[in-house]
């Protein structure tokens, strides 16, 4: 039987050392290891989380530098298309306006000739009525000579006549 | 198991010692009238609490450490000696007698002034075998937390050493396997230093038990009145953070027919009944556990014994199968060990968890 039966003395000092060492043993070690066991897996914790995010910044970081790229890319191939674009247009533009002034140049050489053209027959007119002018005083001072004579100063004078 | 190196040396010595063992060896325990080797007695001896810390029979006498013996009684206030004065029970020391045989065997009992024992025992709060064993323990908890805690402040967040290396598994074992499931995230962490507490005391005296070398070899957990107490602190713990479902869960039972309440409280009666029960079965559970394997461990030693009485020879034979099988009870009970202390701590973690739970007690049963 007294190995089922409870121990005064036994209790009484099982009581005291163990509460007594369970307060101090809470107090400086449980605790604190508690704690920092809890502070060490949180921060490890935070530092893959921090890590992933990491990897996941960098990740993205490429990706968009990609994205840049592309965008350079196509903003190069635009500004080339502009380019050509208005290089042609220059050039047609060119083209165009040293047509219109060539064929103003034409014009206008075509209006001088015209003009001298006209000047010069004015002048030819004149010369021709100052000549029949001239012939036919001629003729009026020798009409009563001679018929012959006549129709001959005609032909001289008609041979002297030329067409400027 | 524990003296083991004691029972060795003894078997050793036991034949050439036969003779003088009888004449020599005055201590009642060990048969003084019969030179039959009591079993019993000597098992009894072994896990029982005592004034004396045995360390070696020597040539049938006992070498023991003896210890300091505190009493008191209304008849001669506090007396404190040393237990030596008893001189294993060859003198009375003033008016107190160690008893060997009897009812009171292994007590201290008080004599009257006309040499009779008196009726009523003297309050006996001797420094006994298994004090200093719970003291050592605890010095020994003391030393290796505090310095394990030390540690963990002096390299803050790094990685452990040492100690820690060897006590971080056992400490985050209890805290994600033990106390996180039962108790639940969000009060785990108020019980905890208390389960670490239970599992590092039960399992270090359950090894310390193992030791058959003082100062190892006291039959600590194997002792009624330490897993009393520890389960009697369970027992408080689960009952003053109990909260109001728990105790609504007791009085009015969910899921019962009315008339197991009403008017004979047969279902209150058998919850409150399981309140104690509780308890109770961690307090046996260790109790049984630890003492039943001392119990074989040393009965398969009283075997060489028993045959030695018989035939030497055979004695001979049969140590070899006895040590076997006391290497291999040795190893079971490192096994218990762990597990016991495993189990003590994970079921005061359900106890308490199932305590402080809210509204699930309700919808379970």
């Amino acid at each position: 039987m007294e190995l089922v039966t409870p121990g005064i003395g036994l209790l009484f000092w099982m009581a005291i050392s163990f509460t007594i060492v369970f307060l101090i043993l809470k107090k400086f070690a449980w605790k604190p290891i508690i704690n920092a066991l809890k502070d060490r897996e949180d921060s490890i914790t935070e530092a893959l989380n921090s890590a992933q995010k990491a990897r996941k910044d960098v990740e993205g970081l490429k990706a968009d530098n990609e994205k840049i790229i592309a965008e350079a890319r196509r903003e190069k191939d635009l500004i080339l298309k502009e380019a050509r674009d208005i290089k042609e247009k220059i050039v047609a533009e060119a083209k165009t306006q040293a047509n219109a002034e060539t064929q103003k140049s034409i014009e206008t050489a075509r209006l001088i000739i015209q003009n001298e053209k006209t000047a010069a027959i004015n002048e030819i007119k004149q010369q021709v009525a100052e000549l029949s002018v001239s012939i036919a005083e001629k003729v009026l001072q020798k009409e009563l000579k001679d018929k012959k004579e006549q129709e001959a100063l005609v032909d001289n004078l008609l041979k002297d006549v030329k067409l400027q | 198991m524990r003296k083991i190196f004691r029972i060795v040396f003894a078997l050793l010595l036991l034949f050439s010692v036969q003779n003088t063992f009888a004449e020599e060896n005055h201590e009642p325990a060990h048969a003084a009238s019969n030179e039959k080797f009591n079993a019993g007695n000597f098992i009894f001896d072994h896990i029982s609490d005592s004034h004396y810390w045995h360390i070696i029979t020597w040539k049938g006498k006992d070498v023991a450490l003896p210890l300091p013996v505190i009493l008191y009684s209304s008849n001669s206030g506090l007396s404190v000696f040393m237990s030596g004065k008893f001189h294993h029970g060859h003198s009375d020391y003033k008016n107190f007698r160690l008893m060997f045989e009897g009812e009171n065997k292994g007590k201290i009992i008080e004599l009257g002034t006309d040499g009779h024992a008196l009726e009523s025992l003297p309050l006996d709060l001797s420094i006994t075998k298994n004090v200093v064993a719970i003291f050592f323990s605890l010095a020994i908890m003391l030393w290796v937390f505090l310095s394990v805690a030390k540690a963990y402040v002096r390299r803050k967040g790094q990685a452990p050493t040492g100690l820690q290396n060897f006590i971080e598994p056992v400490i985050v074992f209890i805290r994600d396997e033990v106390a996180r499931p039962s108790i639940g995230e969000k009060k785990y962490e108020r019980y905890l230093p208390y389960l670490l507490m239970v599992f590092f005391f039960i399992l270090l005296n359950n090894l310390l038990g193992l030791v058959p070398i003082i100062p190892g070899g006291a039959n600590v957990t194997g002792n009624i009145t330490i897993t009393l107490f520890l389960a009697l602190c369970t027992f408080l713990i689960t009952n003053i953070s109990a909260g109001k479902d728990y105790w609504k869960h007791i009085i009015n039972t969910p899921g019962v027919p009315w008339w197991l309440k009403i008017p004979l409280p047969i279902m209150p009666f058998v919850e409150f009944l399981g309140v104690l029960t509780k308890p109770f079965a961690l307090m046996i559970r260790l109790f049984a556990n630890i003492t039943a394997g001392h119990i074989i461990a040393l009965a398969f030693f009283s075997l060489i014994f028993f045959f030695a009485e018989m035939n030497v020879a055979v004695s001979y034979g049969v140590s070899v199968v006895t040590l076997a099988f006391t290497i291999f009870m040795t190893c079971l009970e490192l096994l218990v060990a762990f597990v016991q202390a495993f189990v003590f701590t994970l079921l005061s973690a359900v106890f308490i968890g199932m305590a402080i739970e809210e509204h699930h007690a309700a919808e379970h049963h």
